[in-house]
């Protein structure tokens, strides 16, 4: 019956243009990258009882604060669970049971809504949405790899984009939803959230349709693999069983953990960090975090389309080196009140921060070869789920300790930005030590 | 080793596949821009 998900039904035919695979990636990256937008239900979600305020009996931020947090767990779970089924399976199999996931986790939250049940939302949302991420997140990177061997950085870089642009369609979406959905007795969450459902589950469908895996012996038309060996660019394979025990894995590991907590950290405090430090208003504060949002999106193909002429390696010692100097540079942006400087530094912060995760299937490839860069990845996205705790944390806490330590609100974070670029130090180290995977862990072939 | 003939994919196919997920990006894209444009006003 499920016949056609099969790898060997997948791949393409002597007249496929590659150039189809891209937007199928999109489609589902497009899709799942709606978590960053998770956020425009915080406040109607506080609200499904009282309606034009919050009842004693209505959920709190909070207990909402879990929802995404579930959710970047079981990305980093599933991820780390399912990559080998994923890289087998072929990625039709895994988009498919990625849609089914993903959307199957808007309606069972929207039953949690109806119900004014959180389990149901955190089942729904938190952890069948976060096995969808997973799988979604990992299915088209292997498959991408493979069909654009000459610019692996690029394509990965245009699906990964993707998961940075399904915010800017899933935001305001669900905010026109929510006006069609509500009125003087009902807020219209539920709702909004079956719509979206069923709208990601066409999407993603049709990116299960159209992706194709290359045949075996394919390559791109005039193109030959350099004949001169690169030191950091391996033709060899690794098991993914056996990639995870090498320094190489670890340290790309602590090379994306430690990108992503900075990144995450500021990403997820910029309205309240503009506001506290220059005193603007909501609509500016949110102005700021739109061009952030921007940033992270554009990074993500800027920086893994250089990666490929520039090297892996040295595009995160770019983020590191510039990333140290920006980050020790915001607090003095509050000292001289420049919102201009302010917004900058953020700004290229910030695709960096895309740009880190766009760039780091390239690296395993470059590092393990193509034949099991997707479970690899998959593994790696620990890394995320981490970070997407250890991020939010040190700048919540830090922030409050200054608070109460008597630091004015416009001064709590320049401790946490110092901090930030103390990890980045980590990084950069654990980026120089990155050298060749020894022969000894590459397959017999 | 087979090179594949890429032209043999029609371009209606490409153009209704980056179609689908171009129109939804650009739409998202114009409306976080508005947004942005708040940090000049």
């Amino acid at each position: 019956m499920f016949g056609f998900l099969a790898r060997e039904r997948t791949v393409a035919g002597p007249g496929f243009n590659r150039w189809l695979v891209p937007p199928a990636a999109l489609c589902i990256h497009l899709c799942i990258g709606q978590a960053y937008a998770l956020s425009v239900f915080n406040l109607p979600m506080t609200k499904l009882i009282g309606i034009t305020e919050s009842a004693p009996e209505d959920w709190l931020l909070t207990q909402l604060g879990w929802i995404f947090s579930l959710a970047i767990v079981f990305l980093g779970l599933s991820a780390a669970l399912f990559g080998r089924w994923v890289e087998e399976g072929g990625p039709r199999r895994a988009m498919f049971a990625a849609a089914l996931c993903w959307s199957g986790g808007f309606l069972v939250s929207a039953l949690g809504m109806q119900l004014h049940n959180i389990w149901l939302v955190y089942l729904g949302y938190g952890v069948l949405g976060g096995i969808g991420l997973g799988l979604g997140y990992i299915s088209p990177v292997s498959t991408l790899i493979k069909w654009f061997p000459d610019r692996p950085g690029m394509a990965t870089g245009m699906a990964i984009m993707g998961f940075g642009g399904g915010a800017f369609i899933a935001s305001p979406l669900s905010v026109s939803l929510m006006d069609i959905f509500s009125s003087s007795t009902h807020i219209g969450v539920a709702e909004t959230f079956v719509c979206l459902g069923l709208i990601y589950l066409v999407f993603m469908m049709a990116g299960a349709a159209i992706v194709r895996v290359p045949a075996e012996d394919w390559k791109p038309t005039g193109w030959q693999p350099s004949s001169q060996p690169k030191k950091l660019m391996t033709t060899a394979n690794v098991h993914v069983n056996e990639a995870w025990k090498t320094p190489q894995f670890w340290c790309i590991w602590v090379v994306l953990c430690m990108n992503v907590t900075a990144g995450i950290g500021v990403l997820g405090q910029a309205s309240a960090m503009s506001q506290e430090m220059f005193g603007v208003t909501a609509a500016v504060a949110g102005g700021i975090v739109g061009f952030m949002s921007l940033s992270n999106m554009l990074g993500r193909f800027f920086w893994a389309s250089l990666s490929d002429w520039i090297g892996r390696k040295n595009t995160y010692f770019c983020f590191f080196i510039l990333g140290i100097g920006l980050y020790s540079l915001v607090p003095h942006t509050g000292s001289l009140g420049s919102v201009g400087l302010f917004v900058i530094c953020t700004a290229v912060i910030m695709t960096m921060y895309g740009g880190g995760f766009a760039t780091v299937p390239a690296y395993l490839k470059d590092m393990f070869g193509t034949k099991y860069v997707g479970a690899i990845h998959g593994r790696l996205l620990t890394a995320w789920a981490v970070a997407g705790v250890l991020g939010p944390v040190l700048v919540n806490y830090i922030r409050q300790y200054q608070i109460d330590s008597g630091i004015p609100k416009a001064q709590a974070y320049n401790t946490t930005m110092y901090i930030m670029a103390g990890l980045l130090v980590i990084g950069l180290i654990a980026n120089s030590l990155i050298k060749a995977v020894d022969s000894r862990h590459h397959l017999a072939e | 080793m087979s090179a594949t003939n890429e032209g043999k994919t029609s371009g209606l196919h490409l153009l209704l596949a980056w179609g689908f997920v171009g129109i939804p990006l650009v739409w998202g894209l114009i409306q976080t821009i508005e947004k942005a444009m708040k940090i000049f006003v």
